[in-house]
């Protein structure tokens, strides 16, 4: 799936987002900006699944905004199916998002309350005149629903009615109504219980197997984007230090922030999962005011002083895998990071392997 | 659950409130114990009454509408008995907690430092000046750069990590013997989550406190807790030490925990298998085990018979509620992390003349509201 022959459907370049910081009441001028997402380039493949990860503030809901044009682009350029739809307005922007469709975090906010769920997941059907008979609209609905696990009968139902997994299948269901190219996810299981997430996740998944979707998932949680995608972009303050196919990635990250979020995340196996931290100091720098050159080098545990001088090339560094570091992770140092039992192989933890 | 007079012991709690809809039974017959410096994880979804729990040893569900019952015996005094001019000497004191979102627990308008020694001067006879400076030390014990400028800074000036950096040293201000973390890092990202984990460990170790933490997080428990109790609708499904759980859950809920989260310790191809359905009502209750609407291993007699939580054959530190036989439980959990479906395992449950492939299938999706 992620061949280099492979077709782009969206190709990012140069993608420049900045929001303007200013003061004044009456004669506003701009004092600054927040460089949310900074030069990004990079493709979404037919058919894989891309994940972007990435911690509070480090512009992946940003990208996923800026892909669906629900904000405007500083600069840079959004290519889909090769044209360029950066600047794209009115009815040419309304084609366009047949084509790409957007499930939100907060299943609770995304869904009006006053409709029901029959005519929330009709309504790109109502926007874009599509199934205009009334009872094919209801039939095609009802096809939707219980594609997502929905019950049919529940078309009159009002989303309080529901609960969070079920809000959230009701989002997927109007996101592949229109059955789009190109699906992202932002955050789409963190506001749910663990037991349900894995329900909504597994739908993802068929769903993009069963359509052919593209699905750009974006995500806070390591093992949730590991899980689901064939590509995984790391960001940090506005760009991409990694991208790599997720085994790389996850088996052998080069970038030392990679290798730091790795080791954060907590295994659930006492035996195999407590490991050496490489506990980051300090908290993420302001994306209004990035340190210079690498923007990572204030915390990174391998930072030199050509870091805060030189930006480092987003460039390959071991078989397909990108990164932009000058002194990236050795073996070694990559896994330190890993999960014990990642490292010893698979099922080495009791908990995963043999019995006990 | 080791030999030492336990510092925090919980006997048969319950806590009722009267609603509207009826009387919701949020938290049903527990009954655990915590030993001076060791760490308790309680693991459970949304609703499950874990927070509750930890409300009500702090004595904050008091109310006209709350009906508790039971003992919470800390170093043998019942709070439950306490009146509220003798429990405000032990909350904040003796016992003190965190909460998940550190940004709505500290007042915007006030000072960090002023917030730290408010509490300081609640329990103990010392001046403005004294406390300040012991706002300063506990700034830097939680491990916050520069806490003398820090320490006349806003709420809104410190990042998220920081504030419950700041949370954090508010509640050892009196160095307390027990500390509740009720989802202490749930609102932080994974390399700040990290950071405090480190931080409540360490500290639990300098000043030998006993910690409760309360999360939906087997990994954050996996890496800090001694022992764990898992809840499900108000109840303690399962209590083990965090070895035993993790090498031999017993519970088929702590399985279905175990076997819906992706891992970074294990295949990327493994699927999940997700819980089906959904916690069910704390007012109208199900029938028999509550867990059996949601249980792939269900069968006739778990509708109507209650399991009580008991010990485990091999290990009488580990207790589960579950009606299922041990070698059952036992044979399907090698099943499933040997990646059988429960689907399949489920034959083992329900020994029925029935061929497995037959046998109906658990509750599917959960349908309905």
């Amino acid at each position: 799936m992620t061949t280099a022959a492979a077709e782009p459907l969206v190709e990012v370049r140069n993608l420049v987002k900045h929001f303007p910081i200013t003061s004044g009441i009456l004669f506003q001028k701009q004092v600054g900006a927040v460089k949310a997402v900074d030069d990004l380039s990079f493709d979404v493949i037919k058919g894989e699944a891309l994940g972007i990860v990435g911690e509070t503030g480090c512009g992946k809901s940003t990208t996923a905004r800026l892909l669906v044009r629900l904000l405007d682009a500083t600069s840079g350029q959004i290519r889909f199916e090769g044209e360029d739809i950066t600047g794209r307005k009115g009815s040419r922007l309304k084609a366009l998002r047949r084509e790409m469709q957007m499930i939100f975090q907060d299943p609770y906010s995304s869904l009006n309350p006053r409709k029901t769920i029959g005519s929330i997941i009709a309504e790109p059907f109502a926007i874009h005149g599509l199934h205009g008979a009334k009872g094919e609209r209801r039939k095609r609905v009802q096809e939707l629903m219980d594609r997502v696990g929905l019950n049919p009968e529940h078309y009159n139902r009002y989303p309080h009615e529901f609960s969070g997994g079920q809000r959230q299948r009701i989002g997927v269901a109007r996101a592949i109504a229109l059955e789009p190219k190109l699906l992202i996810a932002d955050e789409p299981v963190s506001a749910l219980d663990v037991s349900i997430q894995a329900q909504v996740l597994n739908l993802l998944r068929g769903l993009q197997r069963d359509l052919g979707l593209t699905l750009v998932f974006i995500g806070h949680d390591l093992s949730v984007v590991r899980h689901m995608c064939d590509r995984v972009a790391v960001m940090y303050l506005g760009k991409i230090v990694e991208l790599a196919p997720s085994d790389a990635l996850y088996g052998f990250p080069r970038h030392p922030y990679t290798g730091a979020l790795l080791s954060a995340v907590p295994v659930p196996d006492p035996a195999g999962g407590r490991r050496e931290r490489q506990l980051l100091s300090g908290d993420v720098p302001s994306p209004a005011n990035p340190p210079s050159a690498c923007r990572f080098h204030t915390r990174c545990p391998k930072a030199r002083d050509l870091c805060s001088q030189d930006e480092p090339l987003f460039e390959d560094k071991h078989g397909g895998t990108l990164a932009a570091c000058h002194f990236p992770l050795t073996p070694e140092e990559a896994q330190l990071s890993l999960p014990a039992a990642l490292t010893g192989g698979y099922g080495a933890g009791p908990a995963v392997g043999e019995p006990a | 659950m080791t030999g030492d007079a336990p510092l925090l012991d919980v006997q048969d709690l319950r806590v009722q409130f009267d609603t509207d809809d009826g009387i919701v039974h949020a938290v049903d017959g527990i009954s655990y114990s915590v030993a001076p410096a060791t760490t308790l994880g309680i693991v459970g979804e949304s609703g499950s009454g874990k927070t509750v729990t930890s409300l009500t040893t702090m004595g904050l569900t008091r109310s006209r509408s709350t009906r508790v019952t039971g003992r919470i015996l800390f170093q043998g005094t019942d709070l439950l008995t306490l009146t509220g001019e003798e429990l405000r000497r032990v909350r904040g004191n003796e016992i003190a907690m965190i909460f998940q979102d550190p940004l709505s627990s500290l007042h915007p308008f006030y000072k960090v430092g002023r917030q730290i020694s408010e509490a300081v001067r609640a329990h103990r006879d010392v001046s403005k000046a004294a406390a300040r400076d012991r706002a300063v030390d506990l700034l830097e014990l939680v491990g916050i750069p520069d806490p003398h400028r820090r320490v006349d800074q806003y709420p809104h000036e410190f990042s998220g990590g920081m504030r419950q950096r700041a949370m954090i040293a508010m509640a050892l201000a009196n160095e307390p013997k027990l500390l509740i973390a009720d989802e202490p890092t749930t609102a932080l990202d994974v390399t700040v989550q990290a950071q405090i984990l480190a931080l409540i460990a360490d500290l639990q170790r300098r000043l030998g406190m006993a910690v409760i933490i309360i999360t939906h997080d087997l990994g954050v428990v996996a890496e800090i807790a001694d022992e764990i109790a898992v809840m499900y609708a108000g109840r303690i499904v399962e209590h083990a030490t965090t070895a035993s759980l993790f090498a031999s859950p017993e519970h088929p809920y702590t399985w279905g925990l175990l076997k819906s989260i992706p891992r970074l310790d294990t295949p990327r191809s493994e699927e999940l298998v997700p819980i089906q359905g959904r916690p069910p009502s704390m007012i109208n209750r199900p029938s028999g085990c509550f867990f059996h609407p949601r249980c792939p291993y269900v069968s006739e007699e778990h509708t109507r018979i209650d399991p009580r939580l008991e010990p485990t054959p091999g290990d009488p530190d580990h207790s589960v509620a579950c009606l299922l036989a041990p070698p059952v439980r036992s044979e399907i959990w090698h099943g499933l992390i040997a990646g059988s479906s429960p689907e399949l395992l489920r034959g083992l449950a329900v020994p029925a003349p029935t061929p497995v492939i037959a046998a109906p299938g658990p509750p599917e999706r959960g349908r309905g509201a």
